[in-house]
């Protein structure tokens, strides 16, 4: 059993075995400090097969795959301005002013692999990958040509949260019925009103 | 003159002579030889299992003959969580059945839905599609309370009459014995109920709950 090397060392080795990836560490703040990479679009395909065939990290089994949505904010905070005010007395004179400044950050939908290492027994290096927003461009690289265990779980976040995996070999719905055109596992989910009919007895 | 007839047979009978009648008879014939489907969903399938098997022996009320063919047997027992891409399933199954059939909704799931209700792909009973005799909850029920729902369903069978305007559903040709088996539609099931067996009774009307 051979020690994982921090996630640091993990993206710089990435960086530097393909030119141009972007990799980003997102940390994790908790006990465990399992942190992530993110990885880019372009490159995540490469970044993958990297990964995989590194002779020192031989993730050669991705154990998880799972979507997360991530819904819209809003930030709002307190900025002090210096603006031109009307006074009382009709002239205008340059004050102080307080305003709300409300930036919205655009949600969007994660799909996260957690890899292990069955030759070197070691893991779990976690990949994140995030599409551009929640509505039109939800398109992320499939990694199921690398992990062959990816397949299936990639196919529930396709059918509960509805990310496009492009380069899957057969991206249909697994849980919901082909029919269904809802994502039900997203946070602005609504379920059809007819299911919360009841007789009184019922509640 | 019902009575005098009762005590009548009470009466021959502390004298060694036995007698019946027809609806009697064939009403212990039905309600001792009910055939179960094989046929179980979840965790409550489990119990099912666990009531047929030696402790707690179904073979004793006449129904240890689990079918594995809709077409041999009286009584589906809808044990666990019916899922939507499953109920058409279920109700399809129902309808293959032969009169006279009978329906147990085990475990809080098959009655309303149960600790999944408010799953995305949980219908919340099976009784919006299927009329349930015996509903038995518990989570999951106990091989007591499946057995006690079967004697209960027996009961019903043997208090049911063969003529008159009570009489049950597969003596009646005007009652149906196959329901619409519900479509996957684009956002559930529809219809999301069958109306004419989802009924509220009077003064409950059926209502959305927020």
């Amino acid at each position: 059993m051979t020690a994982l090397p921090p996630v640091e060392d993990i993206k710089a080795q990435i960086e530097a075995g393909i030119p141009g990836a972007v990799v980003t560490v997102v940390p994790n703040g908790s006990p465990s400090g399992q942190h992530s990479l993110l990885l880019d679009h372009e490159h995540a395909r490469a970044v993958a097969i990297f990964l995989r065939d590194h002779a020192e990290l031989r993730l050669d089994f991705c154990s998880l795959m799972t979507g997360v949505d991530w819904l819209d904010t809003e930030a709002s905070e307190k900025v002090k301005v210096k603006k031109m005010v009307a006074a009382a007395d009709g002239t205008e004179q340059e004050q102080e002013v307080e305003e709300v400044r409300k930036t919205k950050h655009p949600g969007y939908l994660e799909a996260v692999y957690h890899l292990f290492s069955m030759e070197k027994k070691h893991g779990p290096v976690i990949l994140r990958m995030r599409t551009a927003n929640r509505t039109d461009g939800t398109h992320l690289p499939s990694l199921t040509p690398v992990w062959r265990s990816a397949e299936f779980q990639e196919r529930e976040a396709f059918d509960l949260y509805g990310i496009l995996f492009d380069g899957h070999p057969d991206l249909r719905r697994i849980l919901m019925w082909d029919g269904f055109v809802d994502f039900p596992m997203r946070r602005d989910y609504v379920p059809p009103a007819d299911d919360i009919l009841v007789t009184e007895a019922h509640r | 003159m019902e009575k005098d007839l009762k005590d009548l047979k009470i009466e021959l009978s502390k004298n060694g002579i036995f007698t019946t009648t027809l609806e009697e008879l064939y009403n212990w014939g039905r309600k001792n030889s009910v055939w179960p489907l094989t046929f179980g969903l979840a965790c409550c399938a489990i119990e099912m299992i666990a009531t047929t098997m030696a402790r707690y022996d179904l073979a004793r009320f006449g129904a240890e003959v689990f079918r594995p063919s809709p077409r041999q047997a009286d009584l589906i027992i809808v044990s666990g969580t019916v899922t939507k891409k499953m109920a058409p399933q279920v109700v399809r199954l129902y309808n293959q059945m032969p009169e006279p059939k009978y329906v147990i909704a085990m475990g809080a799931c098959a009655i309303s839905g149960g600790p999944f209700r408010d799953g995305y792909n949980v219908l919340k009973g099976i009784d919006r599609y299927i009329p349930v005799d015996v509903h038995i909850p518990g989570c999951p029920p106990r091989p007591e309370a499946l057995i006690h729902a079967f004697m209960t369903l027996q009961k019903k069978i043997d208090e049911q009459s063969l003529t008159g305007s009570e009489r049950p559903r597969h003596l009646r040709a005007d009652q149906p014995s196959e329901f619409p088996v519900p479509a996957f539609g684009e956002h559930g099931l529809e219809p999301a109920q069958n109306r004419d067996v989802f009924v509220a009774e009077e003064g409950n009307p059926l209502k959305v709950i927020q």
